[in-house]
């Protein structure tokens, strides 16, 4: 058993002393917090089932593939910016892209930004001014808990960097491409992205994960969001890989006195996709939304694990996560509040709705309340269901036929998380896409959105 | 030819016996109203004909322009020119009641070989008939039915109604749950679809809503059959008398 471990663990091994050489100029800080994240990697090895929180996700396939670190695909001359206009989300300030986890800047467009804002890649952030990212980067993300994390820290060398000072209100969404690119030779990514928001910058960011071709890759990303006082920031997550992918992110958010941050979630593609988001609300009346969509088919599986700490008093947060599944997919929403013994007038709801399509989609949903506060209001809900009768007959009665009328209803299903997102051009995109996903749906003109202003209403309707 | 032609129609749902035989015959511009108590089958009858799938037809026959409707989908008998107006009207959330409506529309148009009709062309029609049920343009974008009041979702139905213009509508206890005001919205919205090629059936528990929409004919339905008919003097009667007097003997008996 332990020689076979240390055998997988070599791959690893190798992968960490070829990136020490390659980023021998890293700043010493750097080098340490890789270490750590290294040794605590080693030290726990990956999540078995019998891990509470991973007993719905094996993810053996990812422990016994022999992973190399993605090589450099840059100079490869593989791809062409026209590739890409598919991908590209119109109407974003910016637009950066990243090749098997580093920064391309010749796809890149970087746009016109607000004075003092600055959006680019981490390894170039560290490289001039490694000194003021040494208080954020690493600080927050738990790497005792979850070896993906570890690992992902160990591997530290490039990502999105994004830094909004004091003030500063960005319309347009800062949009963040990783493509990999896999091989014969499965590879590994570790994007790392730190954002940075100081006190009531406002901005949206998307990070969209794509595959060019297909094969086996892995993609192990790391976020962590840092919100100053009164911030208001949404993070959008796209997973549309290949249907061969590993994806395992984590969305880290530490969230000061007043700031309102919401993460999306959209997860279309992928073979074994792990989304885990972790708000902390550490300072007083901070409210955080967690809003998210997956449609597996096929033998996807998706597992969303959710952690919302309430640390502070008078905080809110709102979770609502709507599946489909069809074919052999599988899916997982895990749930978990904890509010901290000060945290009292927490107000917390969480939702996870599914609809299951076919008899061999499996949906596993968990919710974990952990209370040590007295005086809060913690709710939490969930169905599984199919598509409901009663409203299939009303729109045959209106004319439409049966397989338009289950795939509107799939449509309205989808859009009651779309239209919670606030950034108008990410959720016109976001529609379109999953318009596409969804057959046999023709797309809504201007003028036929749901309009969100009810989103607050709803809120309150659920739980 | 009559619209619609109902002989000897038997239903059942969940194994009960609802409908005993129900003969009734609509021509084009005739305006009907099925009047009965609670649990007579009124609203059995009107899901029969919108093709309810859960309620089983055991015998009789139902023919539309002479085309044999039980042979039809919900959405074939739509797009032959039914339409009936829900007594619970659904609600859909996530989808506009202005993307719903267009997509009906155009799949009814599809049906009959007609051009369909794009969001610029759509949304003055659309907002026209709004105005006809005084309902605002903010219900364009708003859900379809999501957190509507009662009344509202009833007006719903009537424009939905006015845009997809069937040759027979149907409306199932629309008057329920209506304050006056609502009511008589109503009524003005139904009273302008009245016309000579259209024919309207009005399924109510009550004679209040047939103050305002009058009716050439009133049936009355009684455990699942048609006991009495007659002109819209009858609702009055039955207004005054109640129901217990059309009933025969062995159904009052029961």
């Amino acid at each position: 058993m332990a020689t076979a471990a240390t055998e997988r663990l070599r791959n690893y091994l190798e992968a960490f002393h070829a990136l020490g050489v390659d980023a021998a100029r890293q700043p010493a800080w750097l080098r340490s917090l890789r270490d750590q994240g290294f040794a605590r990697f080693c030290e726990a090895g990956f999540p078995t089932t019998k891990n509470e929180d991973w007993r719905f996700t094996n993810v053996n396939a990812i422990a016994q593939t022999p992973f190399q670190r993605a090589r450099d695909a840059r100079q490869s001359g593989a791809i062409f910016g026209d590739t890409l206009d598919a991908c590209r989300i119109p109407g974003a300030a910016c637009q950066l892209v990243f090749l098997n986890g580093r920064f391309a800047s010749e796809l890149s467009e970087l746009g016109n930004l607000p004075q003092g804002v600055r959006v680019g890649s981490l390894a170039g952030a560290i490289a001039q001014d490694g000194a003021s990212l040494e208080s954020h980067l690493g600080r927050y993300l738990n790497i005792e808990r979850d070896a993906f994390a570890a690992l992902n820290t160990a591997f530290i060398e490039d990502g999105a960097y994004v830094y909004l000072p004091r003030r500063t209100a960005l319309e347009a969404p800062i949009y963040f491409l990783f493509i990999s690119i896999p091989t014969q030779h499965p590879e590994m990514t570790n994007p790392r992205n730190l954002i940075v928001a100081e006190s009531a910058a406002e901005a949206s960011i998307v990070e969209d994960y794509v595959s060019l071709g297909s094969g086996v890759s892995f993609s192990n990303a790391v976020t962590e969001l840092v919100a100053g006082e009164d911030a208001v920031i949404s993070h959008y997550l796209l997973e549309r890989e290949d249907r061969q992918a590993f994806n395992v992110s984590t969305l880290r958010t530490q969230q000061a006195r007043g700031t309102n941050v919401s993460s999306h979630s959209v997860l279309l593609g992928g073979g074994l996709v792990r989304n885990n988001v972790h708000p902390v609300l550490a300072g007083e009346g901070g409210e955080c939304l967690i809003n998210g969509l997956f449609i597996g088919n096929g033998s996807q599986h998706m597992d969303n694990y959710m952690l919302v700490e309430h640390a502070s008093p008078h905080c809110s947060s709102r979770q609502f996560y709507n599946g489909i599944l069809d074919g052999h997919s599988h899916g997982v929403f895990h749930g978990r509040i904890i509010v901290h013994k000060d945290a009292q007038k927490t107000d917390a709801k969480q939702t996870n709705r599914n609809l299951l399509l076919s008899d061999d989609a499996q949906i596993d949903t968990k919710p974990q309340l952990e209370i040590y506060a007295d005086d809060v209001k913690c709710t939490h809900g969930a169905t599984i269901g199919q598509v409901e009768e009663n409203a299939l007959f009303y729109l045959r009665s209106r004319g439409i036929d049966e397989a338009s009328a289950r795939a509107l209803l799939l449509l309205a299903f989808a859009n009651e998380c779309l239209d919670r997102m606030k950034c108008r051009p990410v959720r016109d995109y976001l529609q379109d896409l999953v318009q596409g996903w969804l057959p046999g749906i023709s797309a809504p003109a201007a003028g036929e959105a749901t309009q969100t202003a009810e989103v607050g209403r709803r809120w309150e309707e659920v739980g | 030819m009559s619209l619609l032609e109902i002989k000897d129609l038997h239903a059942k749902i969940h194994g009960n016996e609802i409908l005993k035989g129900v003969d009734l015959t609509i021509n084009p511009g005739e305006m009907h109203s099925i009047m009965g108590p609670n649990g007579s089958g009124k609203s059995t009858l009107a899901q029969v004909l919108a093709r309810r799938e859960s309620y089983e037809v055991t015998r009789g026959q139902i023919s539309l322009n002479g085309k044999d409707l039980l042979a039809m989908k919900p959405e074939e008998a739509a797009c032959e020119g039914l339409f009936m107006a829900f007594q619970y009207p659904v609600e859909i959330p996530g989808i506009s009641n202005a993307y719903f409506l267009r997509a009906a529309l155009n799949a009814i148009r599809k049906y009959h070989g007609e051009e369909e009709l794009d969001a610029m062309d759509f949304l003055p029609l659309l907002k026209e008939k709004m105005r006809l049920l005084e309902m605002d343009d903010r219900f364009l974008n708003r859900p379809v039915n999501e957190g509507f009041s009662g009344g509202e979702k009833k007006r719903n139905e009537i424009v939905q109604m006015a845009v997809l213009e069937p040759k027979m509508a149907i409306l199932d206890e629309t008057d329920s749950g209506l304050d006056i005001d609502a009511l008589k919205i109503v009524a003005k919205g139904v009273n302008t679809m009245r016309g000579p090629d259209r024919a309207i059936l009005v399924v109510t528990h009550y004679q209040r809503l047939l103050d305002y929409i009058v009716p050439d004919f009133v049936h009355v339905l009684v455990d699942g059959r048609i006991v009495k008919s007659g002109g819209k003097e009858l609702a009055l009667e039955l207004e005054a008398k109640g129901y217990g007097w059309t009933e025969p003997a062995s159904a009052a008996a029961r």
